[in-house]
C-alpha cells in the first residue's frame, strides 16, 4: 500500500503540489472501444475555482473524457478521482451526489415534463425521500419537495427563464432548452460543472451571452467549470486554463495564450506545415 | 428577479391545481351517491370496475410512468386475488385482511420479476411479460392442492354488518371504494413526487437520467414490485367481490384488456386508470347487448371509436377539452400565445 502511494507520488512529482489543489484529477484514462482508442493515458487537473476549456478536432475524446468522468464509460486503466474520491468505483448515478453537474452535447432534456420539472429532477441527487415517503407525503418528503423546487426556481431565475417554469419544455427553441440544460445542472448544488459544447447551435449573441453566464457560474456560485468547445473564441476568452487533445491524447495543457501558441496544437488544428 | 418573473406563473399554476381538486371532489361525491341510483347487481358491476381501475394504475405506472411494458398483469392480479382466497378459505383469515398480503405477495414477485426485467427493452419486455401471462392459468391448476386446481376457489361473500340498513352488494362496494381511495391517494401522490419523477425521467431519456443520480435499478425494480403491488390489492379485492377465483379467469386475455384498459382510458395518467377500469367491465357488456352473435367485433368497434376520436385516452381527451375551454387551465399548463416553433395550436 505504503509501496504504491510513494510510487505514485513519485511518477506524479513534478505535479504533486498542483495535485494537491485540483479538485478534478484525471490521471492516465485510457478507454477503448473494441480495438479503438479513444483516450489512450490522458491526464491533466482542473483546479478549485478555475474554468477549464478542454479542446481538439473531432473525434480527440473530449465527450469520451466527459463520459468517463461521468461513469458512462468505464476506462481500461487510470483513475479519476474528484475532492478526494476515486470516481471509477462508483456508478454513473452516484456521480452526481458527490457534486458533478453536466450537460450534454445533443440535448438531454426529459421531453414530458415541463421546464421546472426538468431542472427539479436535476436536484434528485440532494432529494432522499422514497417510495414510501413520497406515496404517503410525510412531512420530510413535502419539505424536501418544497426545497427542491425552490432551488429549481432560483436556478431558472440564474439563467433568466423562470418566467418559462411552467411551459413544456420541446416548445422552446433549442438555445433556451441549453439554458434550461444548466439550469438543470446546477440544480444539484454541483462542485463541479461539466459543459458539453455549450455554445454549439447557438448565435453569435447567444454565445456572448452564454459566456458572462460561464462566468458568472463560477464567480457567483463558486463553482468550478470544466467544458468541451469548438468555439475557440469563446473557449479561449472564458478559460483560465486549456487542454488540448488530439486522437485521445493531450498533447497541450497551459493558459489559452500558451496552448494556441502551440506548434502540435496549430498542426492539430491546421495540418501539419511539410 | 426570479421572484418577480416567478409570481406571473406560480398563481395560474395553482388554478389548474383547483381545477384537478374540483373534479376529484365531483368524483367522489358521484361514487358516494351511485350505489343509490343502480340496481344491486349494477353495483356489483361497479365494485368489479374499480377493483380494475386499482389493476391499471399500477400497470399505468410501469407501463405509462416508467416506460416498460406489460402484457403480464393478469399475473399479478392473479397473485393477488389467490393469496387472498387461499388466506380466507384455508387460513380463515377475515377478508379485510387479506388485501395487504395480497398486495405484498405480488410486490414481491414483481420485483423478482422486475430484476431480469432490467436487461429487456420495449419489445422484448412485452414478449417475456406476455409468457408470464400465458402460463399463469396453468400454473394455478398445477399447485391444485392450495389453489383447488380447475375448480378454483368459491368463497363466502362478506355480508353487511346486522346494524347497518345496506344490502350486501353496497356495503362491499362502499368498502372496496375506501381502499380504491387510499391507494390512488398513495399512487397519485407517489407520481406527483420526487419518485414520479424519476421513473418519467428514467423512461424519457435513462442516461440523462443516470447522470442526474436516478438509480436505474433500484427505481426499476421498485416500479415493477409497487406495480404489481398495486395489481395485486386489485386482484384480492376483485376476488373478494365475486366470491370465486378460478384460473381460467385470469387467461392473457386479461393481461391484454389491462393494456387496452390503460391505453383507452389515458397511459401515463392517474385518472385514466378509473376510466380504464369502466371500459374493461362495462365495454363488453356492452357489445353484447348490442349484438348476441358477435359482441367482440363490437368490442373491437368501440375500441377503435375510442382511439380514433381521443388518441391520448379519455384522460388526455379531458385534459385537452380542458386546455381548450378553460382558460386558466391553459396558461397553468403552458399553452400561452406566444408562439414558438414545434409548439402545437
Amino acid at each position: 500500500m505504503s509501496a504504491a502511494v510513494a510510487q505514485y507520488v513519485e511518477r506524479h512529482a513534478p505535479r504533486a503540489a498542483a495535485a494537491s489543489a485540483a479538485l478534478l484529477d484525471v490521471d492516465g484514462v485510457t478507454v477503448r472501444f473494441g480495438g479503438i482508442i479513444a483516450l489512450d493515458g490522458v491526464s491533466f487537473t482542473v483546479g478549485e475555482g478555475q474554468i477549464v476549456g478542454l479542446i481538439g478536432p473531432n473525434g480527440a475524446g473530449k465527450t469520451t473524457a466527459f463520459n468517463a468522468i461521468s461513469r458512462l464509460y468505464r476506462p481500461s486503466a487510470g483513475r479519476i478521482t474528484f475532492d478526494g474520491t476515486s470516481l471509477l468505483d462508483l456508478p454513473a448515478s452516484a456521480i452526481a451526489a458527490l457534486g458533478i453537474g453536466r450537460s450534454f452535447q445533443n440535448l438531454a432534456l426529459f421531453r414530458s415534463m415541463s421546464v421546472l420539472d426538468n431542472v427539479i429532477v436535476g436536484g434528485h441527487a440532494r432529494g432522499t425521500s422514497g417510495f414510501i415517503s413520497d406515496a404517503l407525503r410525510l412531512p420530510s418528503a413535502r419539505g424536501e419537495e418544497a426545497t427542491l423546487r425552490a432551488r429549481a426556481h432560483a436556478m431558472l431565475g440564474f439563467v433568466g427563464l423562470d418566467a418559462l417554469a411552467h411551459r413544456p419544455i420541446t416548445s422552446l427553441p433549442f438555445g433556451t432548452q441549453k439554458r434550461v440544460e444548466l439550469a438543470r445542472a446546477l440544480a444539484s448544488r454541483p462542485k463541479l460543472l461539466l459543459l458539453d459544447e455549450p455554445a454549439g447551435g447557438l448565435n453569435h449573441e447567444e454565445v456572448a451571452e452564454l459566456g458572462s453566464l460561464v462566468r458568472r457560474v463560477r464567480d457567483e456560485l463558486g463553482i468550478t467549470v470544466l467544458l468541451v468547445e469548438h468555439h475557440m473564441s469563446f473557449v479561449m476568452g472564458i478559460s483560465d486554463k486549456v487542454v488540448a487533445l488530439e486522437f485521445g491524447r493531450v498533447i497541450a495543457e497551459g493558459t489559452p495564450a500558451e496552448v494556441q501558441a502551440d506548434d502540435k496544437v496549430i498542426s492539430a488544428y491546421l495540418g501539419k506545415a511539410r | 428577479m426570479a421572484a418577480t418573473s416567478g409570481l406571473a406563473t406560480i398563481p395560474v399554476a395553482a388554478s389548474g391545481t383547483n381545477w384537478r381538486r374540483i373534479g376529484v371532489a365531483v368524483a367522489i361525491a358521484a361514487a358516494l351517491v351511485l350505489p343509490w341510483l343502480v340496481s344491486d347487481y349494477r353495483v356489483f358491476q361497479f365494485t368489479l370496475a374499480g377493483s380494475y381501475a386499482v389493476a391499471l394504475l399500477g400497470l399505468n405506472l410501469l407501463t405509462g410512468y416508467n416506460g416498460q411494458i406489460s402484457l403480464g398483469h393478469g399475473a399479478f392480479f392473479a397473485i393477488g386475488g389467490y393469496t387472498a382466497a387461499i388466506l380466507m378459505h384455508r387460513l380463515g383469515v377475515p377478508y379485510y385482511l387479506t388485501i395487504l398480503p395480497a398486495g405484498a405477495a405480488a410486490f414481491i414477485v414483481g420485483v423478482l420479476f422486475g430484476l431480469p426485467a432490467l436487461r429487456l427493452e420495449n419489445l422484448y419486455l412485452a414478449l417475456v411479460t406476455l409468457s408470464m401471462a400465458v402460463a399463469t392459468p396453468q400454473f394455478l391448476k398445477y399447485f391444485d392442492h392450495w389453489t383447488g386446481g380447475s375448480q378454483g376457489i368459491v368463497l363466502r361473500k362478506p355480508a353487511a354488518p346486522t346494524w347497518l340498513p345496506i344490502g350486501n352488494d353496497k356495503w362491499l362496494y362502499y368498502q372496496m371504494l375506501v381502499v380504491l381511495l387510499i391507494v390512488f391517494w398513495a399512487g397519485s401522490n407517489l407520481l406527483a413526487g420526487r419518485t414520479g419523477r424519476a421513473l418519467v425521467a428514467l423512461r424519457d431519456h435513462p442516461i440523462s437520467a443516470t447522470v442526474m443520480g436516478i438509480n436505474p435499478v433500484f427505481y426499476k425494480t421498485c416500479a415493477f414490485g409497487v406495480s404489481a403491488m398495486f395489481t395485486g390489492i386489485a386482484g384480492a379485492m376483485a376476488a373478494i367481490a365475486t366470491g370465486f377465483v378460478a384460473p381460467d379467469s385470469f387467461n392473457v386475455f386479461l393481461s391484454i384488456s389491462f393494456l387496452v384498459g390503460s391505453v383507452v382510458g389515458g397511459i401515463a395518467t392517474v385518472a385514466g386508470a378509473v376510466f380504464g377500469g369502466f371500459f374493461i367491465q362495462f365495454i363488453p357488456n356492452l357489445a353484447n347487448d348490442i349484438s348476441d352473435a358477435a359482441p367482440w367485433a363490437i368490442y373491437g368497434l368501440f375500441l377503435l371509436a375510442f382511439m380514433y376520436a381521443m388518441p391520448t385516452g379519455i384522460a388526455g381527451f379531458i385534459r385537452t377539452m380542458a386546455v381548450r375551454y378553460a382558460p386558466k387551465f391553459r396558461t397553468a399548463v403552458g399553452e400561452q400565445p406566444t408562439s414558438q416553433p414545434g409548439s402545437h395550436s
